[in-house]
């Protein structure tokens, strides 16, 4: 541990560490456009010069190891002389169009400018001007005012895993490109433009739309994917400008992937604002209490058997908790969470859980994904993958159609049968998952919602068991989730009770006329078409399948309009605020439930959030602390069964379009319209 | 000026002879596993050498060879210069017209491509046996002016000997390369005016304490000089 002398004050650092990261640790600021802890040293913006003694010339300080005895001195005469030499020699290329730049009030050159660079330049010669590139729908660029820091080319190359972003030509005609001018094809794309130190890379669907201090902010949790990515939503008045993510190193990081961030335009379309009651086969505006009657007129006096209840993806858990306890006491156990039909046993949590944790990835020694594409289910935790991969020595076995994962996979096979031979012994990537470590393997929904997932499952343990990946401090087995509300769900039990039936028994029911009322809580991703003559009652915040189909829709409230508990595949409970408030006369979900059990003449007995909110954490302890995972023990789960030979399908098969918010997306329909569709031609008179 | 773009125009695909892809083999064996990137520099000149300039297909099939994206050897491609990235003549004239050489007259070099060839920086004749361009210093301005033709420098250039040249490579002959004036190597043109002596001999012992002595006298003379009131 060298020590060394930082502006007069001592520090022990470790000894790969760099001046600059010594300078941190001692509260020093150095100013830098190139160095990003998350990306690789580049050293080639030369704002981070500083002085220390003994040395010729100032020295980059991101690129610079520390030394035993060292001094430095960040405010010496000399480096704020090279600091401001640097400035002036960016701003000779820079166009200076602050006032009609998005990045304006976010922009690090600007900061820097003001606090070390010069009140004036001495360059009177013509500026340099450069060639837009076109990156795609998300991603908008100014490549003049690009000051080359290729923190987009090392993100895109290092933690997006997808190399197509470089610095072409040399010197003065040094430009940052996409090869061939074909675009970004990353999930992960937006985040170049939180990367981006100035504007030449902006949000393309945020274009000139504001500026961040006319911004509410407002931290809350992302319901995109199960990951439980931390965000945090910009709104002004009453409409979600925004959305950027916010550092959690066990979750996200600092990355967000692009449909939770550009999805946000989906929020402000196609929403339910007022109640709807169907009226002659056609759905009309009604009041609250006309809607209310309307579920009374048909719910009194109906056997809890009747009546069904199933939760969508987004949900929070406060609004499925009530349900279940309106559900509960109207006498129904017909309740279900898992839309898609996954076999996820609720009894046993360790089953259903991403045990490992996101960022005990890291340690993990080999991988066996089974039937999962983590690139478009949670590009997030792909993301943390591939950085595992990068380290090397990271075997990873896919079972299931190959898609390229940004990391090098070793393609197993499509045909669950595999999966007896690994548990087994006899497949050879047995013996690679024995003899590491600590090995991980994860179940994906497309392997879970099939027929037969509950054998599949039932086979997964049985690999965990006889290839080691559970023992002391190492859980292995690990489910991901596509809907951020299905831990939850499973949590407090939103799963039939005795005698209830599943998602498939709901729809088989009320094709025959066994189930009269069906209770849709933002369920839109089942086929309503067999819902045959069921009474539906729809509560969401979009007009899509579910409100098509529904009897009485109650217009709800969307996950940065209310404020709610969610679980990510890891277990772990994070809050949501409310950034805006629901349009309309749409409420926040929960207080619908309340309102409608009143109606019923089943009052629930809770009055408010809090009320709610300790009637949860007693039913279900998981909820107990915020941000915090629980361990879950280890086996009771598992019944094993015929594994068919069907080839495992992805449940994502366009990432774009996922849910009600993202399908209301014209941002996402035109990702749609470029990523996955091929890029329609383009006629003259479009757009 | 922008950074240099791909050709429009490109052919539809590229492989390596047999004599280069035995030659890159070699380089890229060279590096240990894992490291082949390194040979990247190597394979775009062989690229060069067999089709005449760097093709959009080379760039992809050296990237496939070493493991590399395309995008990594685009970067290569464009950062040197001496990689030609569009369509050059069988006869690429590279002539420097920097500081020295300038000087030195490379203008005269430009105009006697202009007259015989008709081109001007950056052209290339219709039947592609010639092309011009304008480059950097070329390294070699002790002998400017100087142009590179092929792999060869013609040094001490002038209109007549430029023309002269133009006519040799249009005959299919290869000139000799060098100094066009005859110069050995960059010698002096003339006799010798420097390091005369026979190197044999001892060098003169010199008189250091008289020359100190001299020294310390001027700089007393120019003191009491600087000192004295002006008239």
């Amino acid at each position: 541990m060298p020590k060394l002398t930082i502006d007069g004050m001592a520090v022990e650092v470790p000894a790969n560490a760099t001046i600059l990261q010594a300078a941190e640790q001692v509260g020093v600021e150095i100013p830098r456009f190139c160095y990003h802890e998350r990306l690789s040293i580049a050293g080639n913006c030369r704002m981070c010069l500083v002085d220390v003694e003994k040395s010729p010339k100032p020295v980059a300080s991101c690129a610079m190891p520390v030394a035993e005895g060292m001094v430095v001195h960040t405010r010496s005469d000399r480096a704020n002389k090279a600091r401001a030499g640097v400035m002036e020699f960016l701003l000779i290329n820079h166009p200076l169009d602050c006032p009609i730049c998005d990045q304006g009030g976010e922009c690090d050159l600007q900061d820097q400018a003001m606090a070390y660079g010069a009140d004036r330049g001495r360059f009177h010669e013509n500026k340099r001007a450069v060639k837009d590139k076109e990156l795609g729908p998300l991603v908008a660029t100014s490549m003049t005012r690009c000051i080359h820091c290729t923190r987009c080319v090392r993100f895109a190359t290092e933690v997006a895993g997808v190399p197509e972003l470089g610095a072409v030509g040399r010197g003065e005609n040094m430009e940052i490109t996409n090869y061939l001018e074909n675009m970004l094809t990353s999930e992960l794309s937006g985040n170049v433009v939180d990367l981006c130190p100035v504007g030449a890379l902006t949000n393309k669907p945020y274009a000139f739309g504001g500026r961040p201090w006319e911004l509410r902010k407002t931290e809350s949790i992302d319901v995109m994917d199960a990951v439980g990515t931390n965000i945090r939503v910009d709104a002004r008045e009453q409409k979600v400008m925004r959305v950027l993510p916010r550092i959690h190193e066990d979750v996200n990081e600092e990355w967000l992937a692009d449909k939770s961030r550009q999805a946000c335009d989906g929020l402000s379309n196609q929403r339910l604002d007022r109640p709807y009651v169907r009226k002659n086969g056609k759905l009309t505006e009604a009041t609250w209490p006309e809607a209310f009657a309307a579920i009374t007129a048909k719910v009194r006096g109906l056997p809890g058997s009747k009546i069904a209840a199933i939760a969508g993806d987004l949900c929070d858990a406060e609004s499925m908790f009530a349900l279940k306890g309106l559900m509960t006491a109207l006498g129904s156990a017909n309740l279900d969470c898992r839309q898609d039909g996954a076999a996820l046993d609720a009894l046993s949590r360790a089953s259903y859980l991403f045990n490992s944790t996101i960022a005990g990835i890291e340690q993990a020694d080999a991988l066996l994904i089974i039937g999962s594409n983590p690139r478009t289910e949670a590009p997030i935790l792909n993301a943390r993958i591939r950085k595992r991969f990068l380290r090397g020595g990271f075997p990873v076995g896919v079972i299931g159609p190959d898609v390229p994962l940004t990391y090098k996979t070793q393609n197993l096979g499509n045909s669950a049968d595999i999966l007896s031979q690994i548990a087994s012994g006899a497949h050879a990537f047995a013996a690679t998952l024995k003899n590491v470590k600590k090995p991980m393997l994860i179940v994906g929904q497309g392997a879970l919602a099939r027929a037969d997932g509950a054998a599949i499952l039932s086979v997964a343990r049985e690999i965990a068991d006889a290839c080691g990946l559970v023992k002391d401090g190492w859980n292995g087995f690990n489910v991901l989730h596509t809907a951020a509300a299905r831990v939850g769900g499973l949590d407090l039990g939103f799963v039939p009770g005795t005698g209830g039936k599943d998602v498939r028994g709901i729809l088989d029911g009320a094709g025959k006329g066994e189930i009269e009322v069906v209770y849709l809580l933002g369920a839109d991703e089942i086929d309503t078409n067999k819902l045959g003559k069921a009474f539906v009652i729809y509560q969401g915040h979009h007009g899509d399948r579910g409100a098509h189909r529904a009897d009485v829709i109650l217009p709800g409230a969307a996950y940065t309009e209310k404020d709610g508990l969610y679980v990510n595949t890891e277990g772990r409970v994070q809050q949501a605020l409310r950034a805006v408030f629901p349009p309309g006369q749409a409420r926040e979900d929960w207080t619908i439930v309340r309102a409608l059990s009143e109606s019923l003449g089943k009052t629930l007995p809770y009055d408010n959030l809090a009320q709610l909110r300790a009637a949860l954490r007693d039913a279900a302890p998981e909820f107990v602390k915020i941000d915090v995972i629980q361990a879950a023990t280890w086996g009771g789960f598992g019944k094993a069964g015929q594994v068919s030979a069907t080839p495992f399908e992805y449940p994502v098969k366009n990432y774009y379009m996922t849910d009600p918010i993202s399908r209301a997306s014209r941002t996402m329909a035109r990702c749609t319209e470029e990523f996955v569709m091929g890029g329609a031609k383009k006629t003259g008179t479009d757009g | 000026m922008s950074a240099r773009d791909l050709a429009k125009e490109q052919p539809a695909s590229f492989a390596f002879n047999a004599e280069y892809l035995a030659l890159a083999k070699k380089v890229i064996a060279k590096y240990p596993a894992g490291r082949q990137a390194s040979a990247v520099i190597p394979l775009l000149d062989y690229a060069q050498r067999q089709e005449g300039w760097v093709t959009r297909p080379a760039i992809e099939a050296i990237g496939a060879m070493l493991d590399m994206a395309a995008i990594r050897v685009l970067e290569v491609a464009t950062f040197y210069t001496m990689f030609n990235l569009s369509p050059v003549g069988k006869t690429h004239i590279q002539v420097c017209t920097s500081l020295s050489c300038a000087l030195r007259g490379s203008g005269e070099v430009m105009k006697a491509c202009k007259d015989k060839l008709g081109l001007g920086a950056g052209d290339i004749t219709p039947d592609k046996a010639f092309s011009l361009i304008e480059v950097e210093c070329a390294g070699a301005c002790v002998n400017a002016p100087v142009a590179q033709i092929g792999d060869d420098y013609f040094e001490d250039l002038d209109y007549a000997s430029t023309a002269k040249l133009i006519d040799a490579f249009k005959r299919g002959e290869k000139p000799k390369h060098g100094s066009m004036i005859g110069r050995d190597a960059s010698a002096p043109a003339g006799e010798a005016i420097t390091l005369t002596e026979d190197p044999t001999k001892p060098i003169p012992k010199q008189d250091l304490a008289a020359a100190k002595a001299a020294f310390e006298k001027a700089k007393a003379e120019a003191a009491a000089k600087a000192a004295a009131p002006k008239a």
